[in-house]
């Protein structure tokens, strides 16, 4: 397996809080990795620290490395703009922008300076049809992203993401606000996208970890403590801790 | 009867004395509400007309004449501060919702902000007088747009503020998580989901200073006639009928009536056209 | 949001490879995170450069005021502020009667706003069903937003006439034993001053109170009615207590409107420069002899002893302002303390 991501001795801070300890762990390409743990384990801190959305807001440290083929992302200087180019993000809840479902696509197209009208449109109905969003909403591409369903804006929030094709893209509880009929067409359209896209998904459901993943990581208080392939978690874990938390012992 | 019955009479009498009490001081608002808009549609209905609208004011103590000079320059003086204080407005609204947050400074602009919407409007009227009449030379529009706009900014900064903050930050995260410079976020997304708000804010405010008089009595003064030059005194509505219902003559309180009515129904309009607006996004 | 690492540098990320094919080539991509960082540079500045300019606004106006009132500073010193001499003749310059009316205006106007305005607070919060509350809150609304100056003239023309017929009369006759209502019935002065402001600051008070009664956590209350309570008893011994320094805040933020009013005052107030202990005789105010004589004053004293009463309505506004503010931070700040 290639690594796409390399995360070596992670440790983070919320101003003086630790929230993440000598993380190592290896993202594989073109492969799900979930990322499970109990309520505030840090399963979530870590994916922000993939696109450096913790830069937000002041006060927050990263130490160590995060390689990206090879380049530590965590470095001075980086350019956030184009990192997040290049790692793409779904959020907890759908974040559709206050426009059109055509602009919210297109949105990001613009940002990549692509200014062909033919082309914008041409990539928003490839996006539209590998989040299987298009049978469904192809009549009403200028009617407000708002009037859709919470399981219709999520999958648009997909097709945002990979309309602008990132390298990788990172899942925060992407299914947490959804019903089970939307949280199966999601999680079918993860293993779509995974042919071109390298996916970190963060969950509570361990049976949506099971079901998409290649690769699963348990996270508890700020640590990694297991990862390994996501059929050796969930049928042999070699930790304890990790026994406990998906048999369901705790969390 | 016993004295726990007595007491718990006493008690349920003083309960509904207190309410009947409340009821009546709302009543007492509304009542003065119906009487003040009455007397203006009553008196400014009787003396409005045509002549209102398109003819310069009569020589004083003649009848006739209108006001045309003074509805223009209550227009231009209101879209000339507009001018000025909103885009100002809505920037410092950007910084303080996007970018300064919970910094001192931040903080330092919201009390000031706070400080200036409640300042006394003649005072800001003295001051642009220093500022801008005397040492010019004389009252102008532009002296009367300024005071104006200073009026409007603090609004304007406070609603661009609240209406941005209603934004979530997921929003903005999502933005940036797919590489949009953070100017670009909030151009794009954050002022796209904030511009029912901020309009509506903006359009308060405009109303707001268009009925004010004291700031305008000593920056943009009075005329009697057409003033096209922004460097010259200008009449408006509002100073007019401060010089008019002060003045000795009955068709001078007349066409102050009038222009009473015309101002009121100007900004009660805009309140109620924004009040349903802002009900719309509620549903 | 600041973007902390993001603004102190910035290099692009040379190695990583580009994929993108179309109009976004390795060349035009660098151009276009330069121009992104430039751009975001460009924006933030200007935001903050405008919410700086309001802090230099505010300098600006006391620098302004203060340079101008100096020749009157100079020349009166403190007696300023303790002289009931107003001659624009003899160029002799006291604030006292102004002072004092804008003081005695605004506190008639507090004691009539105060209940009438709590009042409507629980009855829009406490008492009137939903379809109710809405359109009276919204009609009690639409009063704050009618301009001072249609008060104003509808005090002199329509009310002043109503007080000196009827209700001054009235006061005359039975209460003008107590100095504070002797004289003769002109309808105009401190009370009919006072009267108007009570009526344009009601919708303040009531509207922030109505707002800090929502603020009262539901099981509060009804833990009041679950040991028996009356609707009254529990707003004076639960709503009342617990929110009285917000309604202290909003009182105050009536009190920093009233002071400052100008319009409503000057047509009602009567523009005399003397101190009466009657509440019916002619009075003036701060604002009111601003706005009357400002246009008038050409000698340079004159003028200067005007914006001293400017400056010094500007410090009264803001002492009071900064303590509603602060009285009410506070009361939201310790929300749930109880």
């Amino acid at each position: 397996m290639k690594d796409k991501l390399t995360i070596k001795d992670l440790n983070f801070w919320y101003g003086d809080k630790q929230a993440l300890k000598d993380i190592n762990l290896h993202i594989g390409e073109k492969q799900i990795t979930a990322l499970i743990g109990p309520s505030g384990c840090g399963k979530t801190t870590f994916l922000r620290c993939l696109n450096r959305m913790h830069d937000l807001y002041p006060g927050n440290r990263y130490e160590g490395e995060i390689l990206l083929e090879g380049r530590n992302i965590l470095e001075k200087g980086l350019d956030l703009i184009r990192l997040r180019g290049k790692i793409g993000m779904v959020f907890q809840k759908p974040t559709p922008f206050p426009m059109s479902i055509y602009e919210n696509i297109a949105f990001g197209l613009k940002l990549m300076g692509i200014k062909s009208k033919g082309e914008v449109s041409g990539r928003v109905e490839k996006a539209l049809k590998d989040s299987a969003l298009w049978d469904e909403i192809s009549d009403r591409l200028q009617g407000p992203a708002l009037s859709l369903s919470g399981g219709q804006q999520q999958r648009l929030c997909i097709a945002r993401a990979i309309a602008v094709e990132p390298e990788v893209i990172l899942m925060d509880e992407p299914c947490s606000a959804l019903d089970p009929v939307a949280t199966a067409k999601i999680e079918d359209l993860m293993t779509g996208i995974k042919e071109d896209y390298t996916v970190v998904i963060v969950t509570h459901n361990m049976q949506q970890a099971a079901r998409v993943s290649e690769y699963t990581g348990f996270f508890m208080l700020g640590e990694v403590v297991e990862f390994d392939t996501t059929e050796k978690i969930f049928t042999a874990p070699a930790n304890k801790l990790t026994e406990d938390y998906i048999t369901g012992r705790f969390g | 009867m016993d004295a726990a019955g007595a007491r718990f009479i006493k008690r349920k009498l003083a309960n509904y004395g207190a309410l009947a009490l409340s009821a009546a001081s709302a009543a007492f608002g509304i009542f003065f509400l119906f009487w003040i808009l009455k007397d203006v549609l009553v008196l400014g209905f009787s003396a409005i007309n045509l002549d209102f609208f398109t003819r310069l004011p009569a020589p004083a103590g003649m009848e006739g004449g209108g006001l045309v000079n003074a509805i223009a320059g209550t227009f231009l003086i209101t879209a000339l501060a507009t001018v000025i204080g909103v885009p100002a407005g809505i920037m410092a609204g950007t910084y303080l919702s996007e970018y300064g947050r919970k910094s001192r400074m931040a903080s330092v602009v919201r009390f000031v902000s706070d400080i200036l919407v409640s300042a006394p409007s003649i005072v800001v009227g003295v001051f642009v007088y220093a500022l801008l009449v005397k040492p010019f030379g004389g009252f102008s529009a532009i002296a009367g747009a300024v005071a104006l706009a200073i009026i409007m900014l603090p609004v304007v900064i406070r609603t661009a503020e609240e209406m941005l903050k209603l934004v979530p930050d997921a929003t903005r995260e999502a933005a940036l998580a797919l590489g949009a410079p953070h100017w670009k976020v909030t151009v794009h997304v954050v002022y796209r989901g904030a511009v029912r708000g901020i309009v509506t804010g903006v359009m308060l405010a405009v109303a707001r200073v268009s009925g004010e008089t004291a700031p305008l009595l000593f920056t943009s003064f009075n005329n009697s006639f057409w003033n096209f030059s922004l460097t010259e005194p200008t009449a408006t509505l509002t100073v007019t009928i401060f010089n008019y219902a002060m003045g000795p003559y009955e068709d001078w309180h007349q066409k102050a009536w009038a222009a009473a009515l015309l101002i009121t129904a100007i900004v009660l309009l805009v309140n109620i056209i924004s009040r349903i607006i802002v009900r719309g996004k509620a549903e | 949001m600041p973007e902390k690492t993001d603004e102190k540098v910035r290099m692009p990320l040379r190695d990583m490879p580009e994929k993108r094919a179309s109009d976004s080539g390795p060349v035009a991509a660098a151009r276009r995170y330069a121009s992104a960082r430039a751009g975001d540079a460009v924006f933030k500045g200007a935001a903050w450069f405008f919410a700086a300019s309001v802090i230099a606004l505010m300098l600006l106006i006391f620098a302004v005021l203060l340079k101008e009132s100096w020749l009157s500073i100079k020349t009166f010193g403190l007696g300023f502020i303790t002289s009931s001499t107003w001659d624009p003749v003899a160029l002799e310059f006291g604030a006292l009667p102004s002072i004092y009316g804008t003081l005695v205006s605004s506190a008639i106007a507090i004691i009539i706003a105060l209940p009438i305005s709590v009042g409507i607070a629980i009855f829009l919060t406490e008492m009137a069903p939903k379809r109710v509350s809405g359109p009276v809150g919204s009609a009690i609304e639409l009063l704050a937003s009618i301009p001072s100056i249609i008060y104003g003239m509808w005090g002199l023309f329509v009310f002043a006439p109503v007080l000196s017929e009827y209700v001054e009369p009235f006061l005359i006759d039975h209460l003008g034993f107590i100095p504070l209502f002797s004289g003769a019935p002109l309808g105009i002065g401190m009370l009919p001053a006072g009267f108007i402001l009570a009526i344009m600051i009601i919708p303040f008070i009531s509207s922030v109170t109505r707002d800090i009664f929502r603020m009262v956590p539901p099981m509060l209350k009804e833990s009041g009615y679950g040991v028996g309570a009356t609707k009254w008893e529990v707003i004076r011994k639960i709503v009342i207590p617990y929110t009285r320094s917000g309604i202290i805040g909003a009182v105050i933020l009536g009190l920093g409107r009233a002071l400052g009013e100008t319009m409503a005052v000057t047509f009602l107030i009567g523009n005399a420069q003397n101190i009466s202990i009657s509440l019916l005789d002619p009075a003036t105010s701060i604002s009111a002899t601003l706005a009357n004589e400002f246009t008038e004053a050409f000698e340079d004293l004159y003028l200067s002893s005007l914006v001293e009463l400017g400056l010094i309505l500007f410090l009264i506004t803001f002492v009071v302002l900064a303590i509603a503010k602060l009285l009410i931070a506070r009361f939201s700040y310790q929300g749930g303390k109880f």
